[in-house]
């Protein structure tokens, strides 16, 4: 049909085609638009999912404070939680939150950073036919199973090495340690080979040795992608809630010392949301506790965007 | 053309369908229990009562295959206010709906389906196998810490709760506690997980259901009462609940059949006592929302 209507159209009128042409959309012009379509609507759906979900979790956090009328600060400060009795002081598990991220980070950052410096400078075929596919491997393996592996291992072990009931902070630094090295190590060798080149071969040239041209030139040209790697890892360990509420002990105590059972924002998430009501304080201290986690992911993220641009600014320059 | 053809015959074919749905379940409830019942029922809740009403279920939907059950955990926090939400046909849980701040109990109905004893349950090394009921009380409020104190080894005393708001905890507590405030401690949100740690950990004491205890980790008795089911049905063994499924407003057709069956002789005198449950036909005695127990 199309076919015989544009040959009689040429046979016709060879201008009119033109005009037809230019006025109307072509076949690729169209499929453009589609295409836009497509996108534009994916992204709108997107958007709508994350902006309700802020709504949604931000409206329940605060209703804490708006229906049940316990005060911010005390929610902050206090370090009584005992919903059920109306106390709701959220500190030891912010405190313990905080503990075992700041823990895991620290523990975990050496061995990342060495891996990677193996990976990319020390043997880079190695790196790339062996480690690689380990670290992968490593992000693969659910939390359930670091959780279970804790449990398992972990816990029996600190209780052998430190005394206690081998539940606390410590072990959830362990297994934390396991589940953020594979996060900071990728994401640090993206770092370390995004250097440029010449830094090294100047380096070289200028006769430093091999350890001094790591540690002054590629590392302190790679900081700012190295501190996002370890930040990202923050966030991984401050959002884990499976595998360090099999280990913790979810105890809400302010926690006093590394191996005494505490308890994390996400550990009392887990335990306490399916034996709360909707709409009582129980219910709506744990949207608070979930806010906090949501306030901390976006700051994780602020903070990544700083460094991001700071870096950025020195290599220009 | 020949689309629109194969739309509208689809369409035809849906509707004869949905009439005859329709007609089935009208025809069910005119006669009775003849007809094959249908339709959708959901339990949710109790992670206590649910493999029970998964075993229950499953063998139900053999015998009436046009019904769709399904049975979840979720806790009974969750069990009561789905209900209550009219979300699900049937909110399992382990406490009176009564017990449960921001559930409105007058407006759910209550059925028993079976009964729960828990007991105290220590690590192995303790070497506790009795205890007093306010020794108990001590340990749990944290006025005892070691076991030598109730003559066992000297060793410290690592208690195990249950997550607050938890079905199992509040039984525990209320017959046990009676309104004093558990001392602060580990919290786990489930039996196995309760299980498995008071088993590896010395000096740990956790309280479980009695289907839970195995030979890894020791059963307490009571002031020299044993937690066994005859002592449950007495009342001599005081730490018991019922599991209760709770229905709103009038159940429909295929729920009530579900529950006439989780009430039948089938189900109470062989899948309840084989799955660590106790009759709620062998109980001596009856114990209402505030706890008061009556001989039956």
């Amino acid at each position: 049909m199309e076919q015989t209507n544009f040959q009689l159209k040429k046979q016709d009128a060879q201008s009119h085609e033109w005009e037809t042409q230019l006025h109307h959309a072509t076949k690729a012009t169209r499929e453009d638009w589609i295409g836009r379509g497509i996108s534009y609507f994916c992204i709108g759906i997107i958007i709508l999912v994350v902006a309700s979900m802020l709504w949604f979790i931000t409206s329940k956090g605060i209703a804490t404070f708006t229906q049940n009328h316990v005060s911010l600060w005390k929610f902050l400060s206090g370090t009584n939680w005992a919903p059920d009795q109306g106390q709701i002081g959220a500190l030891p598990m912010i405190v313990g939150s905080f503990a075992v991220t700041f823990a895991a980070a620290i523990v975990a950052t050496p061995f990342a950073v060495g891996t990677a410096i193996f990976m990319t400078e020390i043997s880079p075929n190695k790196g790339r036919k062996f480690l690689q596919p380990v670290i992968e491997l490593l992000v693969g393996i659910p939390s359930v199973v670091y959780g279970f592996i804790g449990l398992a291992v972990i816990v029996p072990f600190m209780r052998h090495l430190v005394g206690g009931s081998g539940f606390g902070i410590i072990s959830a630094t362990f297994v934390l340690f396991v589940m953020v090295l594979p996060t900071i190590t990728s994401m640090t060798v993206d770092s370390l080979r995004a250097v440029p080149r010449f830094y090294k071969e100047a380096s070289l040239a200028l006769g430093a040795t091999r350890w001094q041209t790591v540690s002054r030139v590629i590392l302190r040209s790679a900081t700012s992608g190295i501190l996002t790697a370890v930040i990202f890892g923050m966030a991984r360990a401050f959002g884990e809630a499976l595998a360090v509420q099999m280990v913790i002990g979810n105890a809400a105590i302010m926690p006093k010392n590394l191996i005494s059972p505490a308890s994390t924002l996400t550990s009392q998430l887990t335990t306490g949301i399916g034996d709360t009501i909707d709409g009582t304080l129980p219910n709506n201290a744990l949207w608070s506790l979930a806010l906090i986690l949501l306030l901390m992911s976006l700051f994780f993220n602020a903070i990544v965007r700083v460094i991001a641009k700071r870096g950025q600014l020195k290599h220009e320059r | 053309m020949n689309k629109g053809s194969k739309l509208a015959m689809g369409i035809a074919a849906l509707s004869v369908l949905l009439v005859g749905c329709g007609k089935a379940t009208s025809s069910t409830s005119s006669k009775g229990s003849s007809e094959a019942l249908s339709g959708k029922v959901t339990a949710v809740g109790s992670t206590a009562l649910q493999p029970l009403a998964a075993k229950a279920g499953a063998n139900f939907t053999t015998k009436n295959s046009k019904v769709n059950l399904t049975v979840q955990g979720g806790g009974s926090g969750t069990g009561l206010s789905q209900v209550q939400a009219g979300a699900v046909s049937l909110g399992d849980s382990d406490i009176f709906a009564e017990e449960k701040a921001g559930i409105k109990a007058d407006k759910l109905t209550d059925h028993k389906v079976a009964v729960v004893g828990m007991a105290p349950v220590v690590n192995k090394d303790a070497g506790i196998k009795n205890l007093k009921m306010a020794q108990v009380k001590q340990i749990f409020t944290g006025k005892i810490t070691n076991w030598k104190e109730v003559g066992g080894k000297d060793q410290k005393i690592v208690i195990i709760n249950r997550a607050q708001g938890s079905g199992t905890r509040a039984t525990f507590e209320n017959a046990v506690l009676k309104g004093a405030t558990a001392v602060k401690s580990q919290e786990q949100d489930s039996n196995g997980a309760v299980q498995k740690i008071v088993a590896t950990t010395p000096g740990a004491i956790s309280y479980l259901a009695f289907s839970y205890f195995t030979n890894k980790l020791q059963a307490v008795s009571i002031d020299n009462v044993t937690p066994t089911d005859n002592n449950v049905q007495t009342n001599k063994w005081k730490i018991w609940s019922y599991e209760h499924m709770y229905t709103k407003g009038t159940p429909d057709k295929a729920t009530a059949a579900f529950l006439k069956y989780m009430d039948s002789k089938d189900v109470q005198n062989s899948l309840v006592k084989d799955m660590g449950y106790i009759s709620i036909h062998d109980m001596k005695v009856t114990k209402d929302a505030k706890g008061v127990v009556t001989q039956n």
